[in-house]
């Protein structure tokens, strides 16, 4: 009797378990051409929160494209002009276009588009727009902003731009209930917060993709993620850590992409506080930072320490001409003891006011390479005598931080690319003492400012580049945040993925510019 | 012939107990998350936008949107008047009904569980018989060494190791992932195998009691196989400790599987429930936390009444004493009650 009961409980479990995970509601078995395996939850289908991962699967498509180098294209408008000061921006848009519910994209649906997107928190919702509306007469998309804006197009290559049919939105708050957009690829299931299965949208309006389905999963974890790509479970994981590259660059059958991207470790400071509120206490902190030693050791990315904000991937803001600083703790040493900052015989930390001298620095675990870091730099700045302590928090305690003007640093992998024009950070960042609040803390530099409004109506290219020039130099030199190394996104490929380019911009998988090889290499 | 009073009494008093215990984690949940540092409207905001778009503007969006600014007992009010309802309100990072996510997470959760508890128990009690009926020998030091091996790693290197075995070196499993049966199956046998380190011992004590009782020998004397002896008086008596652990276990597992579910990308509770909390998504982690203790004495429940089944006695002292756990009886017999 106890038999049959013990053959009948693990008889319903398995049927349990078999139930609990393959039930009506749940997602087939990924048998895409493509995975790819990101750390990123996908937590809404709200273009403003999770379009990152729609606009990478090519399902959201926005008017203006980039290309890899940076520079606006063509997109779902063909092209666009604007007025002279900049006030007002026209855009053709691409005829022939069709959602992935088989409706045309309309003049009127992009408008609507933008107008809800206007309305939900992104770079849209902060600018002087006046109104988003159509020309009956040219048929063009017309955007009219009450003061000029130099960036206004890269700001319509941000994801939470991109288009969708009228269908996807539901309610009075708009909010989107099914992705329906332009892309060469559409949503076949979605699971959220883990999984996107996509497959090819046939009614695509460019070149028809050869991969025809391609599946986005979650994967918490990097080294889950390089074990994915080893076993073949995925074909593409991004985001790894320096030792599941290691792990990856010595396997078989898979290799790894590094691509500079226009991100930045660096530490934001409040300059308002008397170690930071000068150039030479700025500086010294700056001289005590091994940066070779964090991208060799830590980052294992040679090259990739920080002497400016903006890195090689960010064309006129990167300016090659300024120089590599190198560790020098005696320099730093005496632009301390200079400041009065005494470290006296016998003591830990330089004294200030009677007190060891010391910083509270914020950092974030999202990128774990930051903790990291932090600690590194609090090993270096005590040999300066400055003492850190370091508080790993949520990313949000950095806005927040400046929001109330309690923070003192925090350490941070900043996206200078979320709109591809760097311009529209640095009127959002450094246009005035209050910075950003991925910006400069309490920093007043008018020099700066004047120079970023003569930028923001300057027509001449050769002009606006020498300008950018100067802005970034001005930086360096003044130091109101301390670039520390330039960020390198490593991506593991499967070798049977043919065409793979990672998009530092990270808008896109190009996905559609793949194939697949039949077996994998060996 | 089974308690049914007693199990009726008993199921009563917890379905009390529920009641009480489903305001109070509420309440207490409340409050903890109120008073954690930091502004709410900026963690929703940046659980919703992503590291690169939180803004102040959009904490502020968020603020309004959810009527962030009302005073703390409003909500507080709001929600117990929503939990009379049956009703768990939204959550506040994504909009959707919290019961929604829950029972696709607790779904995944408990499958993992249950799947990860019966590997338990088709290692353990093999082991654990083996080692109790050969105690102090040469099969009782082997499984104190493994068991002790196992249960010193932490759950995330068993988890690695059985990815590198099973996964890449013979590639029968899937690393990670889910949505098919083939997907449970490492992250089960993971969470087996640190199971079964301990329940083994548990069985294996409980065993060599219950052979080196009286009452057992006395079967054996009275000229009991050794199989009738230990069908007869061993199973129930051996089983009540065990079930009782397994119990306090699986409690702790639904609690406690966030690594694995992490290591494996499963989407269950326990990593739900972090991202609740980092996120200050006050409403999931309130539904986490009561549809955890609601579990918990549901389980706790269970126990006991199958402890009652298995070891009828129990009812005498649970009615004798009411606080008195049912759970605690070490299960020995007398020689006099077994030669009956």
């Amino acid at each position: 009797m106890k038999t049959y009961l013990l053959v009948a409980a693990l008889a319903a479990t398995v049927l349990l378990a078999n139930w609990l995970t393959s039930d009506g509601e749940d997602i087939p078995s990924s048998d895409a051409e493509l995975v790819i395996s990101g750390p990123f939850e996908m937590v809404s289908q709200d273009p403003s929160e999770a379009g990152y991962v729609f606009t990478r699967m090519q399902v959201l498509e926005t008017l203006v494209d980039v290309s890899s180098h940076g520079e606006l294209q063509a997109g779902l408008a063909t092209d666009w002009q604007h007025s002279d000061d900049f006030t007002e921006w026209r855009f053709q848009i691409r005829p022939n276009v069709s959602f992935h519910d088989g409706t045309p994209m309309t003049l009127a649906s992009v408008v609507n588009s933008l107008r809800i997107a206007r309305q939900k928190p992104g770079p849209l919702k902060g600018l002087p727009i006046e109104s988003i509306d159509t020309s009956a007469a040219t048929n063009e998309l017309v955007i009219t902003l009450s003061e000029p804006y130099r960036p206004m197009a890269a700001v319509l290559a941000n994801y939470s731009t991109a288009i969708l049919a009228p269908a996807s939105y539901q309610g009075d708050d708009h909010h989107v209930e099914q992705v329906i957009a332009t892309g060469p690829y559409q949503v076949a299931e979605l699971s959220l917060p883990h999984r996107l299965q996509t497959q090819r949208f046939d009614g695509y309006w460019g070149a028809k993709p050869a991969i025809a389905s391609a599946d986005y999963i979650t994967g918490h974890r990097s080294e889950t993620r390089a074990l994915m790509l080893q076993n073949g479970q995925a074909d593409i994981v991004y985001n790894l850590d320096p030792a599941s590259m290691d792990m990856l660059s010595h396997a078989e059958g898979v290799h790894v992409s590094s691509v500079a991207i226009p991100r930045t470790i660096a530490i934001k400071l409040n300059t308002a506080l008397p170690l930071l509120n000068s150039v030479a206490g700025r500086r010294a902190l700056s001289l005590a930072i091994d940066r070779q030693g964090i991208a060799m050791g830590i980052l294992r990315v040679p090259g990739s320490a920080a002497n400016q904000l903006f890195g090689p991937a960010m064309g006129d803001w990167y300016n090659p001409n300024l120089t590599q600083p190198q560790r020098d703790l005696t320099s730093a040493n005496q632009l301390l003891d200079q400041l009065g900052f005494n470290w006296p015989a016998g003591s830990q930390f330089r004294l200030f006011e009677g007190k060891p001298l010391q910083l509270d620095m914020v950092t974030y675990a999202n990128r774990p390479e930051l903790i990291t870091i932090a600690t590194a730099i609090q090993a270096q700045w005590a040999d300066v005598g400055v003492q850190v302590n370091v508080l790993v928090d949520n990313s949000s305690a950095i806005p927040a931080g400046h929001h109330s003007g309690e923070l003192q640093t925090a350490l941070m992998a900043r996206n200078f690319a979320s709109v591809p024009d760097t311009l529209s950070v640095m009127l959002k960042d450094f246009a005035d003492a209050n910075g950003g609040d991925w910006g400069p803390m309490n920093w007043d530099y008018p020099p700066l400012f004047a120079l970023l409004q003569q930028m923001k109506t300057e027509q001449d290219p050769g002009l606006f580049h020498q300008q950018a020039q100067q802005a970034a130099a001005m930086l360096a030199a003044q130091l109101p945040m301390i670039p520390v190394t330039f960020y390198q996104q490593q991506t593991g490929i499967s070798d049977r993925v043919k065409g793979f380019r990672f998009d530092p911009y990270e808008r896109s998988f190009h996905i559609s510019d793949m194939q697949l090889n039949a077996e994998p290499q060996p | 012939m089974m308690p049914a009073a007693a199990i009726r009494n008993l199921l009563l008093r917890r379905l009390l107990q529920l009641l009480l215990m489903a305001w109070a984690i509420g309440t207490i949940t409340f409050v903890l998350v109120r008073s954690l540092p930091g502004d709410m409207a900026y963690r929703i905001a940046a659980e919703r936008y992503g590291d690169d778009a939180i803004t102040t503007a959009a904490a502020a969006s968020v603020r309004q949107e959810l009527g962030l600014d009302v005073p703390a007992w409003q909500h507080y009010l709001n929600w117990l008047l929503e939990l009379v309802q049956l009703n768990l309100g939204n959550s506040l990072v994504s909009g959707d009904p919290v019961i929604h996510n829950l029972q696709h997470q607790l779904s995944y959760t408990l499958a993992l569980v249950f799947a990860g508890l019966l590997v338990s128990l088709l290692l353990a009690i093999p082991i654990g018989l083996l080692a109790g009926f050969k105690a102090n020998r040469g099969a009782d030091h082997l499984s104190l060494l493994a068991s002790t091996l196992i249960r010193a790693q932490p759950v995330f290197s068993v988890g690695l190791l059985l990815i590198f075995l099973l996964a890449m070196n013979i590639q029968w499993l899937p690393v990670a992932g889910f949505g098919e049966l083939k997907h449970l199956i490492l992250p089960a046998l993971t969470l087996g195998i640190c199971m079964a380190a301990v329940s083994s011992r548990i069985i294996r004590n409980s065993t060599v009691d219950v052979t080196r009782s009286a009452y057992y020998q006395f079967a054996r004397v009275k000229g009991l196989s050794r199989w009738h002896t230990f069908v007869h008086h061993g199973v129930r008596n051996i089983s009540v400790p065990v079930v009782a652990y397994l119990g306090i276990q699986t409690v702790m597992l639904i609690e406690g599987v966030i690594m694995i579910e992490s290591l494996f990308a499963w989407p269950g509770i326990g990593h739900a429930l972090s991202h609740a909390i980092f996120s200050r998504d006050v409403p999931m982690i309130q539904g986490a936390a009561l549809l955890m203790g609601m579990l918990f004495v549901v389980i706790n429940a269970l126990v006991d009444a199958i402890c009652l089944w298995l070891d009828p006695r129990l009812q005498l002292s649970a009615s004798t004493s009411n606080n008195a756990s049912p759970t605690n009886s070490t299960g020995k017999k007398t020689a006099q009650e077994a030669s009956l």
